[in-house]
């Protein structure tokens, strides 16, 4: 059975981020990046349940620009055995992550799919449903704990939920989102890091998968193009003239 | 316009912090017509339906979902069943509040229905458009919603308190309409089982809604000194928080802890003792009216957000307080 991990590439959560002076956004530029930590678990326990003979291989994939392929390096020499990177430059929202993943899936067949609850850049706590529901797969999501039964092929998941834990039981293949204790990620060792450098990374456009990257989330301020446009959007939209 | 707010229930009647949804969903425009969606199996479910049809004056439409596939709150059957409502009833908005019932339902049905949804809001600038923290809370993000509807969102209940008011003042209660359990076809198998659920049973009041929150970090040193903050929250009839760093520790269970990625709590006291101020913790905890901070460190960050700060050794302060603290009616 293979595991696919999705992997993001964020903003350090050491560094104390700034606005942009234009309020468009975060300021990313000559900012450390890494690998999102709730990432960095899931992958940590996809390679626990491989190194367990539970699994053949694990794949990491990212999404995004380029640079995606340093975090993907970074995966690579936790012990991920190859890597996917979508290259892609326009923002990606998670709708449209998901719909990447689920072509991935498609192709690569995982019996198992697991992310980060979240990222901690946009905060969104969305992908893992996402992707699930695409697949018609079942969830396991803020998981604490996760037990796989080869043999009945089922993933036993507790949960952390509002009030306490939950526990459920998912037919395989099925995604899980990680929370924060469900363990702790390696380290990356030096023979690791240059293993790694050999590691294959193969490269998708969204094109290349048929997933169109739509966008129906659109962050503020408004760009006008003209005063008439300007003066019926403070008109009726703002309601302030 | 018109909403679906998702609702959830616990031994036959609404949550309060579903009620908070209600309150956000009334701010997109008094014209809205809001509905409330229950499912579960059997009495508890029709009990709390009957609450919710009375509870709240902006609730203008129950539907319930009776069936034994809704007996336990698990994703797949929920998001089907939204994806289904939607179709019949064409609603211009869905919402649920972000806690860990709605930001697992929502997204996944929002992916059935094609649309990007909204995590978190704490604001409502109109009916398209939204403001939601970003960054552990470290940025504002205002979004507008340019897709067709529905436009999906979880809501911070801790941003649209119920006013008490409002609770238990209808007269005439709200129409309740059952979904015909047929419509819950082949395709609603569900390939995940609930096995269940274990949960610290306490008399405290729940972290979420409590007024009063008394939280402790990595300084209490062990589980043994956390009762400490335990005794103290008992006294003043308050809930328990904890740091990332105390529940590592092992001091105390995952689910008192407070911040960006445990609970967003805003009761009317947080007394933090032992915090240092992380900023994934301040996320959690900064919109309290009356923030108090009891730290040795007084360089530590959380003074910067206080309303209320006492440089001094907990081991010490905590005794005083309970000693000196009235006792509560």
């Amino acid at each position: 059975m293979k595991i696919m991990v999705a992997i993001k590439r964020v903003v350090d959560y050491a560094v104390k981020i700034r606005v942009k002076s234009d309020k468009s956004g975060v300021e990313t530029s000559n900012v450390k990046m890494s690998m999102n930590p709730f990432c960095e678990i899931g992958l940590e326990e996809a390679l626990r349940i491989k190194e367990s003979g539970l699994a053949s291989e694990v794949i990491a994939v990212s999404m995004g620009p380029s640079q995606c392929v340093d975090t993907l390096r970074t995966g690579l020499a936790m012990g991920a055995d190859r890597a996917i990177h979508v290259e892609a430059s326009a923002t990606l929202y998670p709708l449209s992550v998901a719909k990447l993943l689920k072509a991935l899936v498609d192709v690569e067949k995982p019996g198992l799919l697991i992310l980060g609850k979240q990222a901690i850049d946009d905060d969104c706590n969305q992908t893992g449903q996402m992707v699930a529901g695409l697949l018609n797969w079942p969830q396991g999501t803020f998981a604490s704990k996760v037990v796989l039964d080869k043999e009945k092929e089922v993933a036993t998941v507790e949960r952390e939920v509002d009030g306490g834990l939950e526990t459920l039981c998912l037919d395989l293949p099925a995604v899980i989102t990680t929370d924060l204790r469900l363990n702790q990620p390696r380290y990356a060792t030096l023979p690791n890091i240059m293993k790694a450098k050999s590691k294959v990374i193969k490269k998708f456009t969204p094109q290349e998968l048929n997933v169109d990257i739509k966008s129906d989330l659109e962050v503020q301020g408004v760009i006008v193009s003209s005063v008439d446009e300007l003066i019926d959007k403070l008109k009726n939209e703002a309601h302030v003239i | 316009i018109s909403t679906l707010v998702l609702g959830e229930h616990e031994g036959g009647s609404i949550k309060a912090q579903s009620l908070s949804a209600v309150v956000a969903a009334k701010l997109l425009g008094e014209d809205n017509s809001i509905s409330m969606l229950l499912a579960g199996s059997g009495p508890s479910v029709q009990e709390a339906a009957t609450h919710a049809a009375s509870c709240h004056s902006s609730i203008s439409q129950v539907i319930v979902a009776d069936s034994d596939k809704f007996t336990y709150p698990v994703a797949e059957p929920w998001a089907k069943l939204v994806q289904l409502i939607q179709q019949k009833g064409g609603y211009s908005h869905i919402m649920a509040t972000s806690g860990s019932f709605g930001k697992n339902i929502l997204p996944r049905a929002a992916a059935l229905l094609d649309v990007s949804p909204i995590t978190d809001v704490i604001e409502i600038s109109g009916p398209q458009l939204f403001v939601r923290p970003i960054y552990a809370g470290n940025a504002l993000c205002t979004v507008r919603y340019t897709g067709s509807a529905p436009c999906m969102l979880t809501v911070r209940s801790t941003s649209f308190p119920v006013p008490l008011t409002s609770a238990n003042s209808k007269s005439d209660a709200a129409p309740i309409s059952q979904v015909d359990p047929s419509t819950f076809g082949e395709d609603m198998v569900c390939k995940s089982k609930y096995l269940n659920h274990t949960s610290q049973d306490s008399e405290r009041p729940d972290l979420g809604n409590a007024r009063i929150v008394v939280t402790g970090g990595r300084a209490l040193k062990s589980a043994e000194n956390f009762k400490m903050i335990e005794k103290l929250a008992e006294k003043l009839g308050a809930a328990v928080g904890a740091t990332r760093a105390a529940v590592d520790a092992g001091f105390v269970p995952n689910e008192l802890q407070v911040g960006q990625t445990g609970k967003i709590v805003a009761p009317e006291l947080y007394m933090a003792f032992g915090v240092s101020g992380a900023i994934q913790h301040l996320a959690g905890m900064r919109d309290s009216k009356v923030i108090v901070a009891v730290n040795k460190d007084a360089d530590a960050p959380i003074f910067q957000v206080a309303d209320y700060g006492l440089v001094g050794d907990l081991f010490e302060v905590i005794p005083e307080l309970l000693e000196k603290l009235p006792e509560k009616k």
